[in-house]
């Protein structure tokens, strides 16, 4: 689960981060009020979107009036915005963030991940600030620092004077940036994140130390102890399918094909995918029902797969371990009785009472094809749907 | 002869819910050693499985049902929030093999579950895991036992249907299983592929392994690297999501691509030029193995 940048900022100021504030705006009249009320010479209005190279995109915009605050707004929010990380569909733009404009004297690079190797948590830290840092590890590794935290005692202070020496502070300075480390880890560890970045991390004119764009992912598995950030999801994020599916405890992502696959497990679900390639089709959906999923979950599945227009043909694979074949067949012909089926279905049943459930579907009076294996469904529906 | 569990295991239940009732019943009429579950504030009573005569005792703690019962093996189905602390009083009690089948654990709960673990001698299996399974032995899972048979290869796998799909066409084959392992979905899990291809190397009775792979992560990776090395039994690998897109959480929350070396090509190509034999096709994965152990 992604945040914004002005609600990044809050929570790392919640911690003692200093941040370069601002107010938000919904739309050019409330950000042309916002300049009047921050009364600066100059203002920075940035596109609140869940990616990163905003700047590159247009979503960065220095103003020097109410009036052109208003402009640059109206113009951010009149189409999607596209980033080199949001692919050419782009994001819309719902909000921006004004902020009074800082003069800078240098820029750093600040960010805490997951290391899945090491099995722990990593303090990032360079003199490449501003920049996208993955170009830096890869052209010029020695300017990135690193620092593994133990998560058991956090980030300790020797570790973070340790960073703020190695890039290249000195005298108090040294002091004011390893609090903000060791602050930063702190906002990490207690809000169950996956990743914070602080990228620029910046020296100003005036000797201040200032967060000027922030960046968190929370784990969504720890959000139940965390009622302080349900509101900071917005609904937005997701498609109507997978908000659906969200609701119904499905797994379920769109995918650029046109038949549809409803299986159980995550892994069998990736499996069937690649099987319908190599069939020669194109999924069009990721969705896995679950180990164990209920009737009413396999309806509900169906359902989503069937609101997809672009869907030629379904394909259903279920391996019934946990979840009873009878049982999955009531699920899909429950379905099927309920909004009609217009396009192939293909069905693969195997496991607890699996005859049970083909002879349902093989009696029904809709038109559903069974297989007895992965591979005979595949080409089976990838039959079904080419030339369509 | 298989790995981790057979007729010595003695099983205790952490989290006895519906789902823990429900499995745990089921492994009892596999034959599993079943000795009890932990309960707080319940030791003293008992209870049964449904259509069951035979009766168990709580525990308030794993470390009772360790020292009254010689429990060795525990299976976890504790909810999310409270499944590390379960973990590590396992540990802590000195259980050799813990079993966590609880699906959405905190990732930063497992950190510190990991850091804990660090110098103890208890196995971790899981977490988001289907479990183990001995054909013929001991079942210690929520797999559907009646897909396998006793025999000779050894599955290890991330996913759970997957595996099935996997041993129902060694079955249909012929081929029997020595153990079958589902090491977990997780990003952070207790045991990694080349800790259990260590344990097969060991078991005399397993003459093969399937390693069912997947996007996310470089365990299959540090796998091809020790099969190359050290391994020196035929090894099948399938790696699931070929077709995932990049950057999308596909249903485990360890398969995702975050960088290049993390897709199912890579691992695939890496795989091979390690001497492993792997399938594009799911449905390959029981013939291949056929071919695989004629010819060595």
């Amino acid at each position: 689960m992604k945040v914004h940048e002005y609600q990044a900022k809050k929570i790392l100021s919640s911690f003692g981060v200093p941040v370069h504030d601002g107010i938000t705006a919904d739309n050019a009249q409330e950000a042309s009020a916002v300049f009047t009320q921050l009364n600066v010479p100059v203002a920075v209005v940035k596109a609140q979107v869940y990616a990163g190279g905003r700047g590159k995109g247009g979503g960065v915009k220095l103003v020097k009036s109410a009036q052109e605050a208003y402009d640059v707004t109206l113009k951010m929010m009149s189409k999607p915005l596209v980033t080199p990380q949001t692919g050419p569909e782009g994001i819309p733009v719902k909000k921006v963030f004004v902020c009074p404009a800082v003069d800078i004297e240098k820029e750093y690079y600040l960010g805490i991940v997951m290391d899945r190797g090491a099995e722990s948590i990593l303090l990032i830290a360079s003199t490449e600030g501003g920049v996208d840092i993955e170009s830096v590890a890869k052209n010029t590794p020695e300017k990135i620092l690193k620092e593994t935290i133990d998560i058991r005692f956090g980030l300790q202070a020797f570790q973070a004077r340790r960073v703020a020496l190695q890039l290249g502070f000195s005298g108090e300075e040294v002091e004011t940036v390893s609090q903000i480390l060791v602050h930063t880890a702190q906002a990490y560890i207690s809000s169950d994140c996956l990743m914070v970045e602080i990228n620029p991390f910046a020296k100003t004119r005036d000797g201040k130390f200032l967060a000027l764009d922030a960046k968190i992912a929370f784990d969504p598995v720890a959000m139940f102890r965390h009622p302080e950030y349900h509101d900071m999801k917005e609904a937005t994020e997701l498609s109507e399918a997978e908000q659906r599916a969200h609701k119904s405890k499905l797994s379920y992502i769109s995918l650029d094909g046109n038949i549809g696959c409803m299986v159980n497990g995550a892994g069998l679900a990736m499996a069937t995918m690649d099987i319908i390639k190599y069939a020669g089709g194109n999924p069009a959906n990721f969705l896995d029902v679950g180990g164990g999923a209920s009737q009413e979950q396999v309806t509900e599945a169906f359902k989503i797969i069937l609101s997809d227009a672009r869907v030629k043909g379904i394909l259903v694979n279920i391996f019934g371990g946990i979840v009873h074949c009878d049982l999955v067949a009531k699920g899909i012909l429950g379905a099927v009785e309920e909004i009609g089926i217009q396009i192939p279905l293909v069905v693969r049943l195997e496991g607890t009472n699996v005859e049970m459930g083909k002879s349902l579907l093989e009696k029904s009076q809709w038109n559903i094809l069974t297989a007895s294996t992965m591979k005979e469904a595949a080409e089976k529906i990838v039959a079904a749907t080419s030339g369509k | 002869m298989s790995i981790l569990v057979n007729k010595e295991t003695r099983l205790v239940c952490q989290g006895l819910g519906k789902a823990g009732m429900f499995h745990c019943s089921k492994c009892v009429e596999y034959g599993t050693h079943f000795v009890g579950a932990v309960k707080p504030g319940q030791e003293g009573k008992s209870f049964s499985f449904p259509n069951s005569q035979l009766s168990f005792p709580y525990f308030n703690t794993v470390e009772s049902a360790v020292k009254k019962f010689g429990a060795n093996t525990s299976i976890i189905f504790v909810p999310a929030p409270s499944a590390a602390d379960a973990i590590m009083e396992a540990v802590d009690a000195g259980i050799s093999l813990v079993i966590c089948i609880t699906e959405g654990i905190p990732i930063l709960d497992m950190i510190r579950v990991k850091a804990f673990m660090k110098g103890k001698k208890s196995c971790l299996i899981g977490p988001n895991c289907p479990g183990i399974i001995t054909p013929g032995q001991a079942k210690i899972g929520i797999m559907p036992a009646y897909i396998h048979k006793p025999g000779s290869i050894g599955v290890i796998s991330r996913s759970g249907t997957l595996t099935y799909e996997t041993v129902w066409q060694l079955t249909e084959l012929g081929f029997g299983q020595s153990t079958c392992i589902g090491i977990g979905g997780d990003q952070i899990i207790g045991s990694t592929f080349v800790d259990i291809l260590k344990r097969f190397q060991q078991d005399d009775e397993t003459k093969g392994v399937v390693m069912i792979g997947e996007i996310g992560g470089d365990m299959e990776l540090q796998a091809a690297k020790y099969i190359r090395e050290h391994f020196t039994k035929p090894v099948v690998s399938f790696i699931a999501g070929q077709t995932a897109p990049a950057g999308k959480r596909m249903g485990h929350a360890g398969a995702i691509i975050q960088q290049g070396e993390e897709t199912a090509s890579y691992k695939m190509e890496f795989l091979k030029s390690h001497g492993v034999h792997v399938v594009v096709s799911p449905a390959e994965i029981g013939k291949t193995m056929q071919k695989a152990l004629q010819q060595s």
